[in-house]
């Protein structure tokens, strides 16, 4: 529960209210993480945010929208913020093995995709087709922004991105990030896919997915919910049966599908 | 030869309709192409033409001072451009500008209604089809005019 030093070595600026940070342990060795854990951060004397992780060894993308996360995001290399964890469940990046694998991101939902679109390109013969399908706010809003167009220029992945809203120079798509689903090349059999975004819209997202006919057992989504202690005690995470911290963040669709419609949870 | 009718046979929104609807539906069509920036219609402009995109993507626009032009949609390959034609005042309510070169099938909106008209067959099958896809960007719009990715709780 007590958190550990790690030392800012790195900060990016992502867009206009969100930093990526890379941190290296003020003592030891990096912690062991599996793609889609998060840790929780640590802004000393300000307060404590959950935070997935975007890259390895240890890399976490933050939009700054509250004090917390604002202190976070505003830490310098060399600062010092605390770090606990990893925690919750993972990707099944080892059980998509030999399937497609379709990763559809929503916002800053493609931060805790990156470990997985990393891994797929470092490993891709162990995969199927391999696509990205990323909606937006507006171009200027999207993540990773030079690493996309280095996938995009991959002959191997599909990359495709949407936004809401965009000024008139942009020359690539505005819709909703659904509307890539019915295009995209997978077969529907055979793919696992992994989705993260605001849950309205990771639940139209699956219902396009279903519709395409990937079966509800090989889609996962990343739950958010007010994780505190992050050990299942405090309850603040509690999603009917679960705890996000501990169950989670990333469940497979069938088994939590009918917590998704209780508007009280 | 690639005949109209056998691009239509690609195209959604006529899947299943039979060979005599088809070739009636192709009697009121004609190729049509875009060079990269090129205005397919203006905001203001009578509808009287709906097209299917073949290649490249169409950008439907509005001006919306002081940021200017803005991008509301774009309508990829396979996809229909236009419903202002099926309903009076037959009036655009946005601009659309080609992105790259676009190659579509434009469609006479007023000689299909004609036809509609005469044939009530046909004219349900259209209208069923052109409400689903109304239907679809309406759901999308709705969606994303709670600007999703926008909000976010404070912690």
């Amino acid at each position: 529960m007590v958190p550990s030093p790690f030392r800012v070595t790195r900060r990016r600026p992502e867009t206009h209210d969100t930093w990526t940070l890379e941190l290296e342990p003020v003592a030891g060795e990096h912690p062991e993480i599996a793609p889609g854990q998060f840790t929780m951060v640590y802004a000393y004397g300000v307060g404590e945010v959950p935070v997935s992780v975007s890259a390895f060894p240890l890399a976490q993308t933050v939009r700054a929208v509250g004090p917390v996360t604002r202190a976070i995001c505003a830490s310098q290399p060399g600062d010092v913020l605390g770090i606990r964890g990893p925690f919750g469940s993972s990707w099944p990046v080892a059980d998509a093995s030999g399937a497609d694998i379709v990763i559809v991101a929503g916002g800053i939902g493609l931060a805790p995709l990156r470990p997985v679109v990393l891994h797929v390109l470092e490993h891709r013969r162990e995969y199927g087709s391999a696509v990205l399908l990323y909606g937006g706010r507006t171009p200027a809003d999207l993540l990773y922004r030079r690493e996309l167009q280095r996938w995009r220029g991959r002959l191997d992945v599909d990359v495709d991105v949407t936004v809401d809203l965009a000024p008139h120079d942009w020359r690539g798509k505005v819709g909703l990030v659904t509307r890539l689903i019915p295009r995209a090349h997978f077969e529907p059999g055979s793919t696992i896919a992994l989705v993260v975004g605001p849950e309205i819209m990771m639940r139209v997202t699956v219902l396009a997915l279903l519709d395409r006919g990937v079966p509800a057992d090989r889609i996962f989504i990343s739950m958010e919910r007010n994780m505190r202690c992050a050990v299942a005690h405090c309850g603040h995470c509690q999603l009917g049966p679960t705890f996000v911290c501990r169950e989670g963040p990333v469940y497979r669709y069938d088994r939590i599908a009918a917590l998704l419609g209780v508007r009280e949870l | 030869m690639e005949t109209i009718e056998k691009l239509l046979l690609e195209v959604p929104v006529f899947a299943g309709l039979t060979p005599d609807q088809l070739e009636f539906v192709a009697g009121c069509a004609s190729n049509a192409r875009f060079r990269d920036g090129e205005m397919l219609f203006r905001e203001g402009d009578q509808a009287d033409t709906f097209y299917v995109i073949r290649h490249g993507s169409v950008a439907l626009e509005i001006f919306a001072p002081p940021s200017g032009a803005v991008t509301i949609e774009t309508v990829e390959p396979g996809e229909v451009l236009g419903w202002s034609w099926l309903f009076p005042p037959y009036r655009r309510y946005f601009d659309a500008r080609a992105v790259g070169l676009v190659r579509a099938t434009a469609f006479d909106g007023t000689c299909l209604r004609d036809k509609c008209e005469a044939d009530p067959a046909l004219g349900y099958e259209l209208m069923r089809r052109f409400a689903q896809v109304l239907i679809e960007r309406l759901q999308a719009t709705r969606l994303r005019l709670l600007d999703i990715y926008g909000y976010a709780r404070s912690d």
